[in-house]
């Protein structure tokens, strides 16, 4: 059996070259090669430790040292750390103190979120030049679907993908891994193994083979605590979970067994969904015992204000109104809503207009679920300007906004307001 | 209960009661107006919707039985309201569960009664503060302020004139406030004998329109009782008693400019006809007509995505101007609300583009508004 003549790409002018190449006619020696290079269209895009490479995009002096992103203090955690501090074995999620054991002359630099945002929305905008099937699935990482372009770009999507990643380090001034194979399963572990500045290809004819010798913990969704299960079991290597018949594993894992085993062998039928546009932003909670009196409902409210507050601001939106959501003991669900004279991004005034829909529906029913959500949204630049009646919202978005500045550098607890406490056991 | 009344007598009284009655009656009695009949010849109406209570004796009734009763207000209108003028009407209830029989002439109709004992008092409590008004300074500080009440649910406790009093420049006086948030409008009265001690209170707005119809019909003084709860209108024979807004009206001083040194007097007749001629290209309520003022001359304009764009400029013969020259937006309607209670001559403060403006009637210091201006 003959291999397939494995096509060529260049990786510094994504140029398709004849399989035999050492070079590219550009000069380049990164080439790619893969004989099914040219068939493959589902492509995973990881932005190669996003928050530190923006850092020293922006702060060249920091290009030669070890920079670690993230809170400082006792309780600070690493965010993003560059390859340089990885290699002194720093990871992301790791508590800062013993990051700097690690590497003690490494740069802490605290999160500036709305600064990746603004980046990550510059390479989405490139991403989405490619294909309208773009699926951002955090701030760095996208999957993106270019089956059907190759007469759009008159190139196929290998060739299209590596004059993304090449753009992207032109245009925006960091580093992509791109991964590419027939799903987005296969795509995701692909862009994990060439990085950073990677092309990694996974095909169809090598994914069971290939993934066969991993450690179970290679997929993504398998946790620490399903590798010990998995272990105890008997499992280590992806290759003992894809021999299951399906059978044979919902009879160990019960109903999702089946589907373990078929992404231990590569298969993934996802689709690559394009993020539709924000309509609602919304945060509720389910309480641990239903509740029914007003004040023991206005404090989860209160709080899903806040994070309502949060999450408006990430997105950069602003309320237009409320929709207050309960859910009662017996699941029926209840919505209100409540126009706002203006728009509005802060907590104590979605409270204000949520409260009142709350005293309306809190008549003993027991409740399991509250939620609030911001409907319709609006651009954030238009919340709260003030008005004649409440000439004092700009400073008090200030003073949010101060506050939150605060939580994001000393961690969540650093300021709370007394409405978010909950009543100490005995006190009232 | 029988007694019987003169069709004019009695269309008045019913008039003022069945404006208050409950248009979307959920609680059915509320839909009714409750009828006692006493034995030393009065007629004493009652409506209430719970909020606000009217109260009405009415004079010349001849009671043939006392007693009292309940019936839907609306159709008990509609009635003798359709009788010929000059009428004698007759109502006549035989007691319990029998109709209310409505004999006119030869016409006569049954009316469904409901329990008097299921009528809800509206107990007003102790009252402890006292002050009357002429009924024309009542319709001044309506006609003045309510209008820029809001109607917006969250923020109620805009949903009323905040009465009170203040100290204006050294003068005591009534001051009543109303407010949305896009435009401020203040009048004051000065401060009557007994209101040095009011507290604040926000009259629901409703109550202010009951009030203002029924000020128009009398030109008696109009007595007010008021506690922080509750505020009761005696106008003659009428007893208007309301429960007060639960709520803190804003801080309202802070928000009237006190520095704006750019002043543009114009004539009200013109200058509100040219507003509403170059608002009406646009058919969005909301635009704003641009005002652009250079010396003694004003430039009025306003555009719209259909119509394109319309102008009106106003010159030294109806305008004073001689500050810097500015732009400012506002929307026509809240314009022409202000410039409605004002009479000859409209006067402007601004600052700048962007800032609130004040607005007054250049002879009558008593009131005063401030107004939002729109980006343009």
């Amino acid at each position: 059996m003959t291999a397939p003549p494995a096509a060529t790409l260049c990786r510094d002018c994504a140029a398709v070259l004849l399989p035999d190449r050492a070079a590219c006619a550009c000069g380049s020696r990164r080439l790619l090669r893969h004989p099914e290079l040219l068939a493959l269209s589902i492509a995973h895009v990881d932005c190669d430790a996003f928050y530190a490479s923006v850092e020293k995009r922006d702060r060249p002096e920091l290009l030669p040292l070890p920079v670690v992103v993230g809170g400082g203090g006792q309780r600070g955690v690493v965010s993003s750390a560059c390859y340089i501090a990885r290699a002194a074995g720093v990871r992301s999620a790791m508590p800062m103190f013993k990051a700097l054991r690690l590497c003690p002359d490494a740069v802490v630099v605290r999160p500036e979120m709305s600064k990746y945002a603004a980046v990550a929305r510059d390479i989405r905008v490139l991403m989405e030049r490619l294909t309208p099937l773009v699926q951002p699935l955090s701030i760095d990482e996208a999957v993106l679907d270019l089956s059907g372009t190759a007469a759009l770009h008159r190139a196929p999507p290998a060739a299209v993908l590596a004059r993304f990643a090449l753009a992207v380090e032109r245009e925006v001034g960091v580093t992509v891994s791109v991964g590419l194979a027939p799903n987005r399963l296969l795509a995701k572990i692909a862009a994990e193994r060439d990085k950073p500045r990677g092309f990694a290809v996974i095909g169809v004819a090598e994914a069971a083979s290939l993934l066969a010798l991993e450690p179970v913990a290679l997929l993504p969704g398998v946790g620490p605590a399903m590798t010990r299960r998995l272990a105890a079991a008997g499992f280590t290597r992806l290759g003992q979970l894809a021999a299951l018949s399906p059978l044979e594993a919902a009879r160990r894992f019960g109903e999702d067994g089946p589907a373990l085993a078929a992404r231990a062998r590569g298969e993934d039928a996802r689709p690559v969904v394009p993020e539709r546009e924000t309509r609602s932003i919304s945060a509720e909670t389910t309480f641990d015992a239903d509740l029914s009196a007003v004040e023991a409902l206005e404090r989860p409210l209160w709080r899903m204000c806040e994070k309502l507050s949060r999450r408006l601001a990430e997105k950069g939106f602003a309320a237009g109104g409320v929709v207050l959501k309960l859910k009662t003991a017996g699941f029926a669900l209840r919505t209100r809503h409540a126009r706002l004279p203006a728009p509005t991004a802060l907590p104590d005034t979605l409270f204000a207009a949520a409260r009142p829909l709350l005293l309306r529906e809190a008549d003993g029913t027991a409740f399991r679920l509250i939620g609030v959500g911001a409907q319709p949204l609006l651009p954030a630049s238009l919340a709260d300007h003030g008005d004649l009646a409440d000439p004092e919202a700009p400073r008090r978005a200030a003073r949010w906004r101060a506050m939150e500045a605060l939580r994001a550098r000393f961690g969540e607890g650093a300021v709370v307001r007394g409405r978010g406490l909950r009543p100490r056991q005995g006190t009232r | 209960m029988k007694f019987t009344v003169e069709r004019a007598v009695l269309i008045k009284a019913l008039a003022h009661v069945q404006s208050v009655v409950e248009r979307r009656n959920t609680i059915p009695i509320l839909a009714n107006v409750l009828l006692s009949a006493q034995e030393d010849g009065a007629l004493r109406l009652t409506a209430t919707d719970m909020e606000i209570a009217v109260v009405e004796d009415v004079p010349g009734v001849q009671v043939a039985r006392p007693g009292r009763t309940t019936a839907p207000a609306a159709t008990l209108y509609e009635i003798v309201r359709k009788l010929p003028e000059g009428a004698r009407v007759e109502l006549d209830h035989a007691g319990g569960e029998a109709p209310l029989k409505l004999r006119a002439g030869r016409f006569n109709t049954d009316l469904q009664v409901l329990p008097v004992e299921d009528f809800p008092s509206m107990t007003e409590g102790k009252l402890p503060h006292h002050f009357s008004l002429g009924a024309g300074q009542v319709r001044d500080l309506v006609d003045r302020t309510r209008f820029a009440i809001s109607t917006e649910e969250t923020r109620y406790y805009l949903n009323g004139i905040y009465l009170h009093a203040a100290d204006s420049d050294g003068t005591k006086v009534l001051r009543a406030v109303a407010t949305d948030g896009h435009r401020l409008a203040r009048f004051e009265e000065p401060l009557p004998d007994g209101a040095a001690g009011i507290p604040g209170v926000i009259v629901p707005r409703k109550t202010v329109v009951e009030l203002r119809k029924l000020a128009e019909e009398t030109q008696e003084a109009v007595e007010i009782h008021l506690s922080d709860t509750k505020i009761r209108f005696d106008l003659g024979p009428v007893h208007l008693t309301s429960k007060l807004i639960d709520g803190t009206f804003p801080e309202y001083d802070r928000v009237i400019p006190r520095g704006n040194d750019k002043v543009l007097r114009v004539r009200k007749k013109e200058f509100a006809e040219a507003v509403g001629r170059v608002a009406a290209i646009s058919s969005e309520r909301s635009r704003p007509v641009k005002l652009s003022l250079d010396r003694d001359r004003l430039l009025l304009s306003a555009s719209s995505a259909e119509q394109g764009q319309a102008q009106e400029e106003l010159d030294a013969e109806v305008v004073r101007y001689d500050a810097a020259p500015i732009e400012i937006g506002f929307q026509a309607r809240y314009l022409n609300d202000i410039t409605d209670q004002i009479g000859e001559q409209v006067e402007f403060r601004f600052a700048d583009g962007s800032a609130p403006t004040l607005v007054m009637d250049a002879e009558k210091p008593e009131a005063l508004y401030v107004l939002m201006p729109m980006r343009v």
